[in-house]
């Protein structure tokens, strides 16, 4: 077919690894093992419905309900399944929890393990090679990268995901949030404090 | 990293559209129980280590060449794309973009689209 460029300039061409995306997909389609609306879905729920909000709910409700936060810490798997944020992978979830004398952070040294349902997809920091060699041979090096000096007789302790285990840090509940209702202490919970990267923030 | 950024601006989920896609085409095919995540999670480890060799990835485009080079790995090797079929399919979709006009939807032609 003729096809003049300088009158009619051609779609952008994607990059190389998104043809070779496309090319996967195509096969899969023709083949009946995928269905590009599932994919679609897949890609509007982990852009638009799942993320640290999840998380911060698990956590502002912990630090509002003294039994709910027992079930979490005892079985965070079954009490997340019951709010609806089901591992997609089949794993299970754990809890820990940060007190004035240890400090959690989390970490997958083998790829990118993280608790998909609670947080989302991470941050590419979680992912690259910096963070998964160096949080483990030094956590505080780490935090003071984040911004974050723990006093010095808090211990800090690492978790290194897997397959089949996925980590929630419950930072500390900031002082000054007494009162505060579930929806505004989810407020104070970032994304890098589930990790443990970050603290809650301080209540205004 | 968002020093620059307003607090409120939302990191994306996906720095590039072929993310999110290699992401959903992975996760579709586990759930269909084409692989257990154990096992993706074991060979997507490997080529993040030997990625990781020579130099320290980053987490952003790096981290997804891994993992799209782990789907291929994965995807030849039980027979459901083998190599040179992704290789035909990847120069077809390099033709399309070449031949469509700028603003028309990209699609196979008719003769590749069998």
């Amino acid at each position: 077919m003729p096809h003049d460029h300088h009158d009619h300039p051609h779609a952008l061409l994607p990059p190389e690894p998104a043809l070779r995306v496309k090319a996967l997909e195509t096969i899969l389609t023709r083949k009946g093992l995928i269905d590009p609306r599932t994919l679609d879905q897949i890609i509007d729920t982990y852009q638009n419905k799942i993320g640290p909000k999840n998380g911060a709910q698990v956590v502002a409700r912990a630090w509002s309900d003294p039994g709910f936060r027992d079930a979490l810490m005892q079985d965070a798997t079954a009490v997340v399944a019951d709010l609806g944020y089901f591992g997609r992978q089949g794993e299970h979830m754990v809890a820990v929890e940060n007190t004035p004398d240890l400090h959690n952070m989390v970490v997958c040294t083998l790829c990118s393990c993280y608790p998909w349902p609670l947080l989302g997809i991470p941050p590419a920091w979680y992912k690259s090679d910096a963070y998964r060699a160096r949080v483990v041979r030094e956590p505080r090096a780490v935090l003071a990268d984040f911004g974050v000096a723990l006093p010095k007789e808090t211990a800090v302790r690492v978790w290194d995901s897997t397959a089949e285990m996925r980590y929630l840090v419950i930072p500390m509940r900031p002082e000054g949030s007494e009162g505060l209702s579930v929806d505004e202490l989810a407020a104070l919970v970032s994304r890098d404090s589930m990790i443990g990267t970050g603290l809650a923030k301080v209540a205004k | 990293m968002t020093a620059c950024l307003p607090a409120s601006a939302p990191e994306p989920v996906f720095l590039h559209p072929w993310h999110a896609q290699v992401f959903a085409l992975t996760v579709s095919l586990n759930e269909a129980g084409r692989f257990s995540w154990p096992t993706w999670v074991a060979q997507f480890s490997q080529v993040l280590a030997r990625h990781g060799l020579d130099k320290d990835l980053d987490g952003g485009d790096d981290y997804f060449t891994a993992w799209l080079e782990t789907l291929e790995m994965i995807l030849a090797k039980d027979g459901a794309a083998p190599a040179p079929d992704v290789e035909r399919l990847r120069g077809d979709w390099e033709r399309a973009y070449l031949e469509t006009p700028h603003g028309d939807v990209v699609r196979l032609a008719a003769s590749q689209n069998t």
